[in-house]
């Protein structure tokens, strides 16, 4: 039988029966199997709390960078963007779902039905207020110049957070952050090479580098303050503190832009964490509403 | 074309013999080998607009990635849409292998002077829209595309495998989605039905017209481009799917659909030719927005394709300095 026989073949009939085709039909949970006990001397909502803040980032930068998709520059940036968006997006569902295991859901589970498993109850029943990611990752993404920027700057924070996580007293927390940190290395290393190509281009991008780097760079306000509940964790020796990271982020990015012949923004003045404490702007709630609408019209559905 | 050199005949005759015994013996053109202009042009032409199909089909299903109801379903959906990418990439790359150039070809889709698959041209209105675009319309192009595993074109050919086995891979998410939302609520499955209803005919026409009006088909046969003609790829297409949409438990929309004892086939109703001439003219529902995106990303961008270029050639040339 020629091989295209066999290629229809096997479309058509190999999976015959009840079988048909609908392999892969559930859900599997993407912390199945794994021991979810929450270390001594932690508390679980602590824990929980800390797992929203590090997946609230990565599900909203998804989300930003998704935006891109059919509108970037090249094809080989479709696949580049689309690849650091599924990176982080198996980052949200990872640490949502350990959020969920360890009791956190908030007020998610007034309006999700039992069907929907936690990373989505986490994901799209709970309002802005509930989330705990920052404003440098729910920003606009601005021009092509600016969202490689933040992309830049988002990356090397969390890589470096990522990499001391690994020691983390939270077995889980320490697996999730040791596969992170080969993806988020690939990230930054990208972006990296953006701003370079950007920065040292032509005049009209090294103007609009410039300007994505003076936009971005005063997000970092409250980015590296940490909350109370981080102190606890880090006191537990599950958390990092954001502080310890504040040189190395400092050092790597005055790196990359004084090499992308950009000139590097002042560091802004530290604030009180806001997007930790689910303090928002109007533009995560607009991400949020495009992102929760359509399964909140339907709370009960299965997809 | 390659330079003749002392072992191959060099005159026009001789090479054309050659060429059509290659043709003869199914044996693969590879890009350095002679080839007939219009073999050549016919190639660009069809790569060209399937490459088009891929980065234009990113778009109606790529509307609902940022509001995929899970995270699963987002991840599954960026994937495909990222694997869209992929293989617009790979048949631009067997295109440039005969001669053409990727930003221009894409400059020739902006301005409307190439085509692409005419069904993306339908909007999508609801969730049940990705699985269906998933069972329906990725299997019509798998019925098509198959038998280009075999093109006498080697490029083409050893593209069209790894995009095949991509294209059953999303298949088959599309119609495990399906069955997902027809277990779920009453909703849902009116949702299944009613992109269904939408959807069957348009990936009915993706086969093209009927082949006693199919201008190209006879030459693209004769040279090994095409192996099937259109009606016959649209016969087998419906006799896979109507057992597929039973099982499903979904209508399809065609009161004079029927079971052809005699033949063995399932038989189907006239197709509305006339709305299929209206969307490929470019009067479809979304023409003028796939265009307007696509020529946004081009233009909007533009300055970033020339800094990178800037930036190549500044580095490149610091590389020749520092090595001389």
């Amino acid at each position: 039988m020629p091989h295209e026989e066999t290629v229809y073949d096997a479309l058509d009939h190999a999976h015959g029966g009840e079988g048909h085709w609908a392999f892969g039909t559930g859900f599997d949970e993407p912390l199945a199997g794994v021991d979810t006990t929450v270390p001594d001397g932690v508390d679980p909502a602590d824990l929980g709390a800390y797992c929203l803040m590090l997946g609230d980032d990565a599900l909203v930068l998804a989300q930003r960078l998704t935006q891109w998709i059919t509108a970037a520059p090249e094809l080989e940036e479709e696949v580049a963007i689309g690849n650091t968006a599924l990176d982080l997006l198996g980052q949200a569902r990872l640490l949502l779902a350990r959020a969920g295991s360890v009791g956190v859901l908030g007020r998610s589970r007034e309006t999700a039905t039992a069907s929907i498993p936690d990373e989505d109850a986490l994901a799209y029943f709970r309002d802005a207020d509930e989330f705990r990611s920052t404003g440098l990752v729910a920003a606009q993404n601005g021009d092509f110049g600016q969202t490689v920027v933040r992309l830049l700057v988002a990356s090397t924070v969390r890589l470096a957070v990522f990499a001391r996580l690994r020691e983390s007293r939270d077995p889980v927390l320490a697996a999730i952050a040791a596969k992170g940190v080969n993806e988020l290395a690939y990230h930054r290393d990208h972006a990296a090479r953006w701003v370079l190509r950007l920065g040292d281009g032509t005049e009209e991008s090294h103007r609009r580098a410039q300007a994505g780097a003076d936009a971005v760079w005063p997000l970092l306000a409250d980015v590296l303050t940490a909350t109370d509940v981080e102190r606890r964790l880090v006191a537990a020796g599950v958390a990092v503190d954001p502080a310890d990271v504040r040189e190395e982020v400092h050092d790597v990015l005055t790196t990359v832009l004084e090499r992308a012949t950009l000139r590097v923004p002042a560091w802004p003045a530290d604030t009180p964490p806001r997007g930790r404490a689910g303090e928002h702007g109007p533009e995560l709630a607009a991400l949020l509403e495009t992102l929760q609408g359509l399964a909140r019209r339907h709370p009960a559905a299965t997809w | 074309m390659s330079a003749p050199t002392l072992d191959r005949p060099t005159d026009e005759a001789a090479l054309q013999q050659r060429f059509d015994a290659t043709i003869a013996a199914d044996r693969r053109i590879e890009p350095r080998d002679w080839m007939p202009d219009g073999y050549r042009k016919t190639l660009v032409r069809q790569i060209a607009q399937h490459a088009h199909s891929e980065i234009i089909g990113m778009q109606p299903e790529g509307d609902w990635l940022l509001a995929a109801p899970s995270l699963r379903r987002k991840a599954i959906l960026l994937a495909k849409v990222q694997d869209e990418a992929g293989h617009g990439m790979y048949l631009y790359s067997a295109a440039e292998t005969l001669g053409a150039d990727r930003a221009d070809l894409t400059d020739k889709l902006i301005e409307q002077k190439q085509k692409y698959s005419s069904i993306f041209n339908y909007p999508t209105l609801t969730y049940a829209d990705v699985g269906v675009i998933g069972w329906l319309v990725d299997g019509a192009a798998i019925c098509n595309q198959v038998p280009l595993c075999r093109s006498s074109y080697g490029p083409y050919a050893r593209a069209m495998i790894r995009i095949c086995k991509e294209e059953s891979f999303h298949q088959r998410q599309g119609y495990e989605l399906l069955m997902t939302m027809m277990g779920g609520t009453e909703e849902q499955r009116a949702m299944v039905q009613d992109a269904v209803d939408r959807w069957w005919w348009p990936s009915l026409m993706m086969f093209g017209p009927p082949d006693d009006d199919s201008p190209n088909s006879a030459q693209s046969m004769a040279w090994g481009i095409k192996r099937h003609s259109n009606d016959e790829l649209r016969q087998r297409y419906v006799d896979m799917s109507v057992p597929q949409a039973q099982f499903l438990g979904v209508t399809l929309p065609d009161p004079d659909l029927h079971w052809d004892e005699e033949t063995g086939h399932w038989r189907f109703g006239p197709i509305d030719w006339a709305e299929f001439k209206q969307v490929v003219s470019g009067n479809g529902p979304a023409n003028a927005e796939r265009i307007r995106r696509r020529r946004a990303a081009r233009d909007d961008n533009a300055w970033v394709t020339e800094a990178a270029t800037a930036y190549a050639r500044k580095h490149a040339g610091a590389v020749t300095e520092g090595a001389a």
